[in-house]
């Protein structure tokens, strides 16, 4: 393949993963913007998506799309329980005090990895894509399910920010993200609002893994690499800033596509993407959009 | 006494946020060993210009001279060996230490810049200072479990405990009752017999009774300097400061 | 005020602990020498991260890599050098000590939930690198150093005893020097920049000085317990640099009592026989990790000593 062609499909891949990416990174950046709390486990709520997702498609028999539609509504549903309860019997008890709540969301992680291996295993299990399309480009033949992958994502996107900037429910998030107190004064029930806002990060996590285990497997240590990942794009993005996150997913998406299908080395592309990624919190705290974190 | 060089010297001083004017090209004097008061509406910019002076704020533009150096691009932690101490307009000590930590902060601090800590030097710097303040019985007590106005008392303990050239007192009897204000006063004029005093005070009777000259800001300019008598009778003053309805 | 009786009583206090972990030498069956062997050695590591978390009050996700620099400083020159152990050891030391104050002047600038993250990512890049130079390091696999080269002035660390009397050696060293430390104006300086960081600042403290000479220290700590961890055990592998023993000294150090001198120690103790029992009834001693930092940091915050002392005994230090 000549250097045009291999570039664009490490776009599309790098779409692809920005993709992904974005879901994840959103639901973490929603939940550090509102409450304050970075939620070490939101990983594991990215994995705990796709283990789920595995369980109800192999639970369905017949077309694999209908496996695929009704993990794409019960994962959401499971993992967003899951982080409503968490959210009540632990971050509330810590009244969300920012340095004890990264403590116990690492806890959550160790506990959440370790059901995962208990009771789903050590194998990486594959799930089927809904639907089998291939579009023929004149140099390559692209999978028609990641092209699904982008275009869902874009409308969940655009469903979060409608959520967030049309609605009442949007309005009480931006208002206790601005001044909880005052909040608090004016009638909003912050507290519901928190456990709201947690459940639904964990949930776009949990959707972003359901979209992505066609192509990836689902394995108990997936959520380390999102993890890492979507603390990139937060941090680049401004901590809080959902324009910043959307954009710094696709930027960082993007580049590791192509880092990761042009270039050698991956560890070499993540150790240095780190690296820059620590050096700009430390010199540009406030990232390259959003505000500063405090 | 004319020709001696001011203890502290601003010139031009200014502080601008976005676009408010805090402090706007203000020239000061104060004298070795003066009780000087700052007084002016809320918002006048007394806390910005004495944050200026200890350095907790960076100018936007001036000079700030401090026996003869200047001072202007000093940190905060260096103007405070150099001779400025501050005490906080909110209280703000270490209420989960003994008040003979808190104390033994400044001591040591001022040791370590003499040479050598020793514990003896330490227990009789903390004694003193405590004493100044009365509250030698206190030593063991944890600061946040002490009533409201001897916490201030610690405030000041602390910065006393500094032996500074100058002592920074923003709002010191705030929240304080008429007795303790007494013993306040009292307290500061002992003070003043070696350090110069930089008052800012909302109290007018403190202020008339302890400075010797009264400097009055408005919108972050001086309005006005003079002794009190000149100030009492002051128009301009009166239309700003007194005529507010303030208090 | 700090009167002589307490002092007295707190030296005799940690000389006590000290002499009843040399008599342990003798008593103890050979499995549970073995075991504090190691606990001794990582209790140093949490030593040292209790310098930073407990006293400063600044809370690393990082400590993987000061620990790992210990291991590494010290492992690969005895491995492809062929230096003998004292040098090795303090290679080890320096390396730690280096990383700690670049590490420090780039991380100190931010604060809280940054500081957290920052440090977490610098460890991250530095268990890649030990992931990437896998020529030196063979990454996850790792080095097993040579059982012959692992010999100090003819005693060989291989024997059970002589490893049990280092470890103590350098535990008993590391935790008189925190005692003295934290006793001194030195370690009132460090708990009240992380009671109140602005208060110290107009007392004349360069708080920024101080932070930095408190996160070298502490790395020093940590690179001295890795590198003795390399040389006593033998092996050296990415799996010590990785975010999990970032989390074990923080778990330790919460479960001990945050800034309590023997604190760490306890802390290490309980959790290594908590999980040593539980891997005996179940593979998931992960979700006792988990479990245990959820319920510590919910209704123990001050952890078993920090407890003891808010209770029954306030002299400990």
């Amino acid at each position: 393949m000549g250097f045009g062609p291999l570039f664009l499909l490490a776009t599309l891949e790098g779409l692809v993963m920005a993709a992904v990416l974005a879901l994840t990174a959103l639901g973490l950046s929603l939940v550090f913007g509102v409450m304050r709390v970075v939620n070490v486990a939101h990983g594991e709520f990215f994995m705990l998506g796709a283990v789920v997702a595995w369980a109800v498609s192999t639970a369905f028999a017949g077309h694999p799309s209908i496996g695929f539609v009704a993990a794409l509504l019960v994962a959401p549903l499971v993992v967003g329980a899951a982080a409503l309860v968490s959210e009540r019997l632990v971050l509330r008890r810590l009244n969300y005090d920012p340095e004890a709540t990264i403590v116990a969301t690492i806890g959550m992680l160790y506990i959440i990895q370790q059901l995962a291996l208990t009771f789903y295993g050590a194998d990486a299990r594959p799930v089927q894509a809904p639907f089998n399309l291939r579009i023929q480009f004149p140099w390559f033949g692209y999978s028609g399910y990641k092209l699904f992958v982008i275009a869902a994502a874009i409308v969940l996107m655009l469903a979060t920010w409608f959520l967030l900037a049309r609605t009442r429910i949007g309005l009480v998030m931006r208002a206790t993200q601005y001044d909880r107190e005052t909040a608090q004064a004016f009638g909003i029930p912050v507290d519901r609002v928190y456990a709201g806002v947690f459940a639904l990060g964990a949930m776009l996590a949990a959707v972003a893994a359901v979209l992505i285990v066609p192509i990836q497997q689902a394995h108990y240590l997936m959520g380390r690499d999102p993890l890492l990942l979507a603390f990139i794009v937060v941090i680049i993005g401004g901590l809080g800033s959902l324009r910043g996150t959307i954009v710094a997913a696709i930027f960082i998406g993007v580049s590791d596509g192509i880092i990761s299908t042009m270039f050698y080395s991956p560890t070499l592309a993540k150790m240095l993407a780190t690296a820059l990624v620590a050096m700009l919190l430390v010199f540009r705290p406030q990232g390259l959009f959003g505000t500063a974190v405090r | 006494m004319a020709a001696v060089t001011p203890l502290i010297e601003t010139r031009g001083l200014t502080r601008h946020f976005g676009g408010l004017k805090a402090v706007e090209a203000v020239d000061f004097q104060l004298e070795e060993g003066e009780i000087r008061a700052i007084i002016g509406p809320n918002g006048a910019g007394k806390t910005t210009f004495v944050s200026l002076i200890c350095g907790r704020i960076a100018p936007t533009s001036g000079e700030i001279i401090f026996a003869g150096r200047d001072i202007t691009r000093l940190a905060a932690h260096e103007r405070v060996l150099a001779g400025i101490a501050y005490t906080f307009q909110i209280t703000s000590i270490f209420p989960r230490l003994t008040v003979y930590d808190n104390v033994a902060l400044p001591v040591q601090r001022r040791l370590l810049k003499q040479g050598r800590v020793t514990q003896a030097a330490l227990d009789d710097g903390v004694a003193d200072a405590l004493a100044r303040v009365g509250l030698s019985d206190r030593a063991a007590t944890l600061a946040g479990s002490l009533a409201y106005g001897h916490q201030r008392l610690l405030e000041v303990a602390m910065g006393l405990a500094l032996q500074p050239r100058l002592l920074i007192l923003d709002e010191p009897t705030q929240g304080l009752s008429d007795g303790e204000i007494e013993g306040f006063i009292a307290l500061v004029r002992d003070i003043a017999r070696d350090a110069t005093v930089l008052l800012i005070e909302h109290n007018m009777p403190v202020v008339m009774e302890l400075a010797q000259k009264i400097t009055v800001l408005n919108f972050g300019q001086v309005l006005a300097e003079g002794t009190p008598a000149e100030i009492r009778g002051n128009v301009a003053v009166q239309d700003a400061y007194l005529g507010t309805g303030h208090d | 005020m700090s009167g002589t009786v307490s002092t007295t009583r707190v030296v005799a206090l940690h000389l006590a602990i000290i002499a009843l972990l040399f008599a342990a030498n003798f008593v103890l069956p050979e499995y549970h020498r073995g075991v504090f062997s190691r606990v001794l050695v990582l209790a140093t590591f949490a030593m040292g991260y209790n310098i930073l978390f407990g006293y400063t009050g600044l809370l690393s996700l990082g400590h993987a890599m000061f620990f790992a620099a210990g291991l590494y400083g010290a492992g690969l020159p005895l491995y492809h050098l062929g230096w003998n152990v004292p040098l090795s050891f303090v290679s080890g030391i320096a390396a730690g000590g280096v990383l700690a104050a670049a590490i420090g002047v780039l991380a100190l600038r931010t604060t809280g939930v940054a500081f957290m993250i920052v440090t977490l990512m610098f460890a991250q890049v530095f268990f890649l690198a030990t992931l990437y130079f896998t020529t030196w390091t063979r990454g996850e696999e790792g080095l097993v150093l040579p059982q012959q080269a692992r010999n100090a002035l003819d005693i060989s660390l291989t024997d059970p005893s002589a490893r049990y009397m280092i470890a103590l050696a350098l535990f008993s060293v590391v935790l008189l020097i925190v005692l003295r430390l934290v006793r001194a104006p030195y370690g009132r300086t460090l708990i009240a920049i992380r009671e109140n960081e602005e208060r110290m600042r107009m007392l004349g403290y360069d708080v920024f000085r101080a932070k930095l000479s408190a996160v070298i220290l502490s790395g020093l700590f940590c690179a001295s317990a890795g590198a003795a961890y390399g040389l006593l055990f033998g092996y050296i592998g990415s799996g010590f640099a990785s975010i999990q023993y970032s989390i074990l000294p923080l778990l330790w150090v919460l479960l001990g009592g945050a800034a309590t001198t023997l604190g760490p120690l306890l802390g290490t103790l309980f959790m290594f026989y908590i999980i040593d029992y539980t891997s005996g009834l179940t593979t998931a001693y992960l979700l006792f990790v988990g479990l245990a930092l959820i319920l510590l940091i919910l209704f123990f915050p001050k952890g078993l000593l920090g407890s003891v002392r808010e209770r029954w005994l306030p002299w400990l230090p």
